[in-house]
């Protein structure tokens, strides 16, 4: 349904937009998730047709977004960032105007323009004028106009920036409910949003994609690495070594020592699971166990992961023990580029 | 074509939902009754002269050459001023507050939505002359005036607020700041108004070719009342050029990101 290409946008001397290559197929939702600046926006304008690539191409419901822009658009619903509202028309006159621009028949443009309102909760303000809406309104306005044209394609630039917790749960849920037989795509950088309604994530940053796959898997790669937090006391100072030589041990990092309390991160391999070991070998040495948890990765984790590892490449500004947890992860973010 | 009506559309209203359009024509009306006034009394003096001293001469002054020619040579002037400040915010507005993302990503071309807007802001324009014709009206009600020449002078009016309407646009449609496009706008009418004073000091080519590009020489016609195509060809041409370089300012907008 969507197809994009070796896609790169440069302004200037600046790269915004670096190689992007991804599909989205027929009734999928697709997050595009990304720290700001990631390049979302401009990819975004790109398939929507408001700015040309500086390579590669783009393909929306069958149709170049560059040779054949109008039959693209036609087949396009797009919600910019900040949503384009006229200050000095209602509600009803600016979706009036959008169904107008967007060629429904005079006959239907009444009843669409209801459905539209009623479907984004906003007919209680359908003779306000737009100037005077707030936030969270303008933004349902902003998808109104989006969906109403019932387009093949939705693109939605963060849609529940500025909304409220009640109504970002309704957006979510009418963004489901269009995925059946609309193909979306959706920019966020809160992350429980994707696991919640994307089927589908690429992840950008600095104009790369660094990964791509669904929410559950990409979860699951930073579980590639168990890491088992402990607490105990004890006042032997070759406990790290101690821990480190038990087979199966990646790594062991002291995360706090205060008096003789000391805890710390030991990074086991995947399914390896060592906390029967590592308390064995805590009680055998006369330590005081107080504590043995294991950590689970987070979706947050891997993203921040994946999102910095550009930069730690070209600073070292980072301590030298998150080195290897970084590369870790760089190996596995390639090979998912690779599936 | 509807789409070109349904920009047109929203420009007028968004003209008429702030100050703007009734502001715009309520200081043209003003400054188009002044002049009206002023002449008329000079005109009524100037006739009433001449019937004391040319008893049963030939036809006394002609109202169409002494009164409305002056008139509409006048108005043509403050239209260049009034002008300005109707097309400073098409484009620059729309930029400013994201709503050409909204157009820019319809299933709308460029040259749509360039007639649209173009469309509207002479839809203005037209209210604006509509006014005045409330004392071309009353000269026919009081004197007899011949029709033709009067028809030929607001075609001619229509035609160079066309052109300035064309240039404004293009000029708005460069910035997203609606004051620079203003006073953009007003200078370049005013150079397109007064290029061909030069006067003596330039060569007969020169002057001629000045006094050929400046837009209200070429309205000198119109107001006497005489319809030349090589006017309406240049007036044409003027428009059509503009709109055509605004169509090319859009997309290079757009390839600027």
């Amino acid at each position: 349904m969507i197809e994009v290409r070796h896609l790169s946008k440069t302004y200037g001397s600046v790269t915004a937009v670096d190689d992007i290559s991804f599909r989205v197929a027929h009734g999928e939702i697709l997050g595009f998730l990304g720290p700001n600046g990631a390049g979302k926006t401009t990819t975004m304008r790109i398939l929507t047709g408001y700015i040309p690539p500086t390579e590669g191409e783009a393909i929306v419901a069958g149709f170049n977004v560059f040779d054949e822009p109008i039959e693209a658009k036609r087949r396009t619903g797009y919600l910019p960032e900040t949503p384009p509202l006229y200050p000095e028309m209602t509600v009803r006159e600016f979706l009036t105007f959008v169904a107008q621009i967007n060629n429904i028949a005079r006959a239907d443009r009444r009843r669409r323009v209801i459905t539209a309102m009623e479907r984004t909760w906003v007919s209680d303000m359908a003779d306000r004028h737009c100037a005077t809406l707030s936030k969270g309104y303008r933004q349902r306005v902003g998808l109104a106009q989006a969906i109403l044209h019932n387009p093949e394609v939705l693109i939605l630039d963060e849609p529940t920036a500025g909304l409220d917790p009640k109504q970002i749960i309704e957006t979510r849920e009418l963004i489901k409910e269009l995925a059946g037989d609309h193909t979306i795509i959706l920019s966020t950088h809160i992350l429980p949003e994707v696991s919640q309604t994307c089927q589908r994530v690429v992840i950008i940053s600095r104009g790369h994609v660094v990964a791509e796959n669904t929410p559950e898997n990409l979860t699951a790669l930073g579980q590639g690495v168990t890491t088992v937090r402990l607490r105990f006391d004890t006042q032997d100072m070759t406990a790290p070594t101690t821990l480190a030589s038990i087979p199966g041990v990646l790594r062991v990092t002291t995360v706090e020592q205060r008096n003789s309390v000391t805890t710390m991160d030991v990074e086991t391999e995947h399914d390896h699971d060592l906390r029967r070991d590592l308390a064995q070998t805590i009680v055998a040495n006369g330590w005081g166990l107080l504590e043995l948890r294991s950590m689970q990765m987070s979706l947050e984790d891997v993203f921040l992961h994946l999102t910095t590892e550009e930069q730690d490449e070209k600073s070292t500004i980072l301590d030298e023990s998150s080195q290897p947890e970084q590369l870790h992860h760089k190996k596995h973010a390639t090979e998912l580029d690779n599936e | 074509m509807n789409n070109i009506l349904a920009i047109a559309q929203k420009e007028l209203r968004s003209y008429f939902a702030s100050p703007i359009g009734y502001v715009v024509i309520g200081m043209f009306a003003l400054l188009f009754g002044y002049f009206y006034y002023t002449i008329l009394n000079f005109f009524v003096r100037q006739s009433m002269q001449v019937s004391q001293f040319d008893f049963g001469g030939p036809a006394a002054l002609n109202i169409n050459q002494q009164m409305i020619r002056p008139l509409l040579l006048n108005a043509s002037v403050f239209v260049l001023f009034v002008l300005p400040m109707v097309t400073m915010r098409t484009y620059s507005e729309e930029k400013r507050s994201g709503t050409m993302e909204l157009l820019l990503t319809s299933p709308l071309s460029d040259l749509q939505i360039v007639m649209g807007k173009f469309l509207g802001a002479m839809g203005l324009y037209v209210m604006m002359l509509i006014v005045t014709l409330l004392h071309i009206g009353l000269l026919f009600i009081y004197g007899n005036p011949e029709w033709p020449p009067v028809l030929v002078g607001y075609l001619g009016l229509l035609l160079l607020g066309g052109c300035f309407v064309s240039a404004g646009l293009l000029i708005s449609s460069m910035t997203k700041n609606q004051i620079v496009a203003g006073i953009v706008t007003f200078a370049v009418f005013l150079m397109l108004w007064v290029i061909n004073w030069l006067g003596d000091s330039a060569s007969p080519l020169t002057q001629t070719v000045l006094s050929y590009l400046s837009i209200t020489e070429h309205f000198e016609d119109f107001s006497r009342g005489v319809l030349d195509t090589k006017h309406v060809i240049y007036y044409l041409s003027f428009i059509v050029f503009g709109l055509f370089l605004t169509v090319k300012s859009l997309d290079r907008e757009r390839w600027k990101g």
